[in-house]
């Protein structure tokens, strides 16, 4: 399948990394500022889809990976007065603890069972956040300071807050994820995953540990969530309890749902397409929820594959 | 007041919160028991159920007793019509897929919710109690209506456990819980059970609500702590055990009237759920339930 087109599928994400790259200097102000956020929160869609699309196991509770880096690298700037990227790697190490812990708790767990662990888990890490409002702010949430915010190197520095360095770094952070991921579900490692979605019995009676490679699998998923939270903490400078909430679990399940589950470049479609429909309908209805909910029923009833999975299966079997 | 009656007091809460939270649990379980399915969307119907009992006694006025009476009887009923609706129209086409089913339901939460939101506001609404009796203790005065929440809830889960157990409903309900291809086979028609009991299950969340509106007032986003705590009471009671359901309902409600009176309601939310987080990590089947299927 992807074997037979190793540079088709590079030049095909390399293409839409440079499309990207040319919007940047077309788009008017406020889509250049939105399709920022949207490259920033795509990263948690893809660090969903890892888990969900390519090893099948349904989370409910990635808002506590998000968190972990948005609180990590947020935490890190505000109350110890750390730099840009220190923070960003404090923000990344959280995701790993995190996701390594409730890896090797949740995975003890399958099916509907692994959904309810991970949601309770999640709601424990927002009930934390709201328990130790002293220093996380609670339900307030907390701003991170402008001059704070700066990416220096040597004599020259970067604000983050100019629209342009934000735009060209949300772009870095989601091209290097989707090339790790191309490259991941491409390899050796990405076809066990595979393997174990479609049967794990098998898989392991080849002679697979399943369980260390899904924990892996967990912990890669983990760090591109916490990634994408704690670029968001940085770029967008707001840290909120709302973005631990159980509404930001299932939102990366619903990009990654729309744009097709197991395809490298659904996610960010999903991520996109989600948010011209809220920014769209929010012309006519504050009910953004509904949209939410009616878009979810139709998914699952009738396009379970998404947009890209749907395409794969009807015209380009290439597709990564 | 001194300690004694103060744990006297949290007591009699707690029993409140369990009485409720043990009919809501119980309509979580027999969904999840007998079509395996995790309904994300409970705690709506409960939030449902609330709404119109404010609707309900709204527009009928007069003596509060009338309107909560008609509350208790046509809620239940509009809930579960569309609980069968949202059956018939989604989880039926699904296969009943738990996975798909799960992501089905958190759609259908965000909708009840967000029409709720629409038609019925932002704001608490109280519902008056159909009586005002107060029961004169030694220490305190404790409102007679709180107690007959507990005395109707253990009514109705009698009676659901003789529905269960002695009728001939019941025997096709378990038997379909068992296994459903054998039912099928023995001409059980398992489609219309399912509906049945998703109906049911919702109704029994609508009847809670009810009952509790009296005391608690109605708001749209109050479905959310009843949906985790009917988690929380049926993981702990083994899922699809009536018998655990309501023990744990009682340990659960107990606890957290107990907790939160005298340390933090979210330290005691937190304790509980990650309590029940590693119950279902290491004893899958429940603190009091049997091997599941």
């Amino acid at each position: 399948m992807s074997e037979a087109s190793p540079v088709k599928a590079y030049a095909l994400h390399l293409g839409v990394v440079g499309l990207l790259f040319v919007l940047s200097f077309l788009l008017p102000e406020y889509y250049h500022g939105l399709l920022a956020r949207i490259m920033v929160l795509a990263v948690f869609a893809m660090g969903y889809n890892m888990l969900f699309g390519y090893v099948g196991l349904l989370s409910l509770g990635h808002a506590m990976f998000f968190a972990a880096g948005l609180y990590g690298a947020g935490l890190a700037v505000i109350q110890l007065g750390w730099s840009v990227p220190a923070a960003f790697a404090a923000g990344l190490a959280c995701g790993v603890v995190v996701s390594l812990v409730i890896g090797l708790l949740a995975l003890r767990t399958t099916g509907v069972a692994f959904m309810i662990v991970t949601m309770m888990f999640a709601q424990v890490f927002y009930l934390l956040i709201l328990y130790f409002a002293t220093w996380t702010g609670g339900d307030q949430g907390m701003v991170v300071p402008q001059p704070a915010r700066v990416l220096s190197f040597g004599a020259t520095s970067l604000e983050l807050t100019n629209p342009t360095v934000r735009y060209m770094t949300a772009l870095a952070l989601f091209s290097i994820v989707l090339l790790v991921t191309l490259a991941i579900v491409r390899s050796r490692y990405g076809r066990v995953l595979v393997a174990i979605r479609e049967n794990e019995e098998r898989t392991k009676m080849l002679g697979y540990d399943t369980f260390s490679n899904k924990l892996a699998a967990v912990v890669i998923s983990g760090i591109i969530c916490a990634a994408s939270g704690a670029a968001y903490a940085l770029l967008f400078g707001y840290v909120g309890s709302s973005f631990a909430s159980v509404q930001y679990s299932i939102l990366p399940l619903l990009w990654v749902l729309l744009g097709g589950a197991a395809t490298t470049l659904g996610p960010l479609i999903g991520t996109l397409f989600m948010y011209y429909v809220i920014d769209i309908t929010s012309g006519y209805t504050s009910a953004y929820l509904l949209i939410v909910g009616i878009a979810l029923i139709l998914l699952v009833l009738f396009f379970p594959k998404g947009i890209l999975g749907s395409i794969r299966q009807r015209w380009l079997g290439w597709l990564p | 007041m001194h300690f004694g009656p103060h744990l006297l007091l949290a007591a009699l809460e707690g029993l409140v919160t369990s009485a409720v939270l043990a009919l809501t649990a119980l309509g979580l379980s027999l969904v999840f028991g007998v079509m395996r399915v995790v309904n994300v969307a409970h705690g709506e119907f409960f939030m449902l159920g609330a709404v119109l009992a404010w609707a309900i006694t709204t527009a009928i006025g007069g003596h509060p007793a009338l309107g909560f009476l008609a509350a208790l009887v046509i809620a239940p009923l509009i809930v579960g019509a569309i609980a069968l609706v949202a059956e018939r129209l989604v989880l039926r086409r699904l296969n009943y897929n738990p996975e798909a089913t799960i992501v089905a339901t958190i759609g259908m939460l965000y909708i009840i919710q967000q029409l709720a939101l629409t038609f019925y506001g932002p704001e608490a609404r109280p519902v008056e109690p159909p009586f005002s009796y107060r029961i004169l203790l030694p220490w305190f005065g404790y409102s007679g209506y709180k107690l007959s929440v507990i005395a109707a809830s253990a009514l109705l889960l009698t009676a659901t456990w003789l529905v269960l157990t002695r009728t001939r409903i019941g025997l096709v309900m378990r038997a379909t819980q068992y296994d459903s291809e054998t039912a099928q086979a023995f001409g059980i028609p398992v489609g219309r059970v399912y509906g049945g009991v998703f109906a049911l299950g919702a109704m029994l969340a609508a009847i809670a609500a009810v009952l509790i509106v009296p005391i608690s007032q109605a708001h749209y986003l109050m479905g959310q702590d009843p949906l985790l705590l009917s988690f929380i009471v049926v993981i702990i009671g083994g899922l699809g055990s009536l018998r655990g359901t309501v023990v744990a309902a009682v340990l659960i409600g107990l606890s957290d009237g107990i907790i939160s009176m005298f340390f933090s309601p979210t330290l005691a939310k937190i304790i509980a759920t990650l309590l029940v987080a590693m119950v279902l990590v290491f004893r899958p089947q429940g603190l009091f339930g049997t091997r599941s299927r």
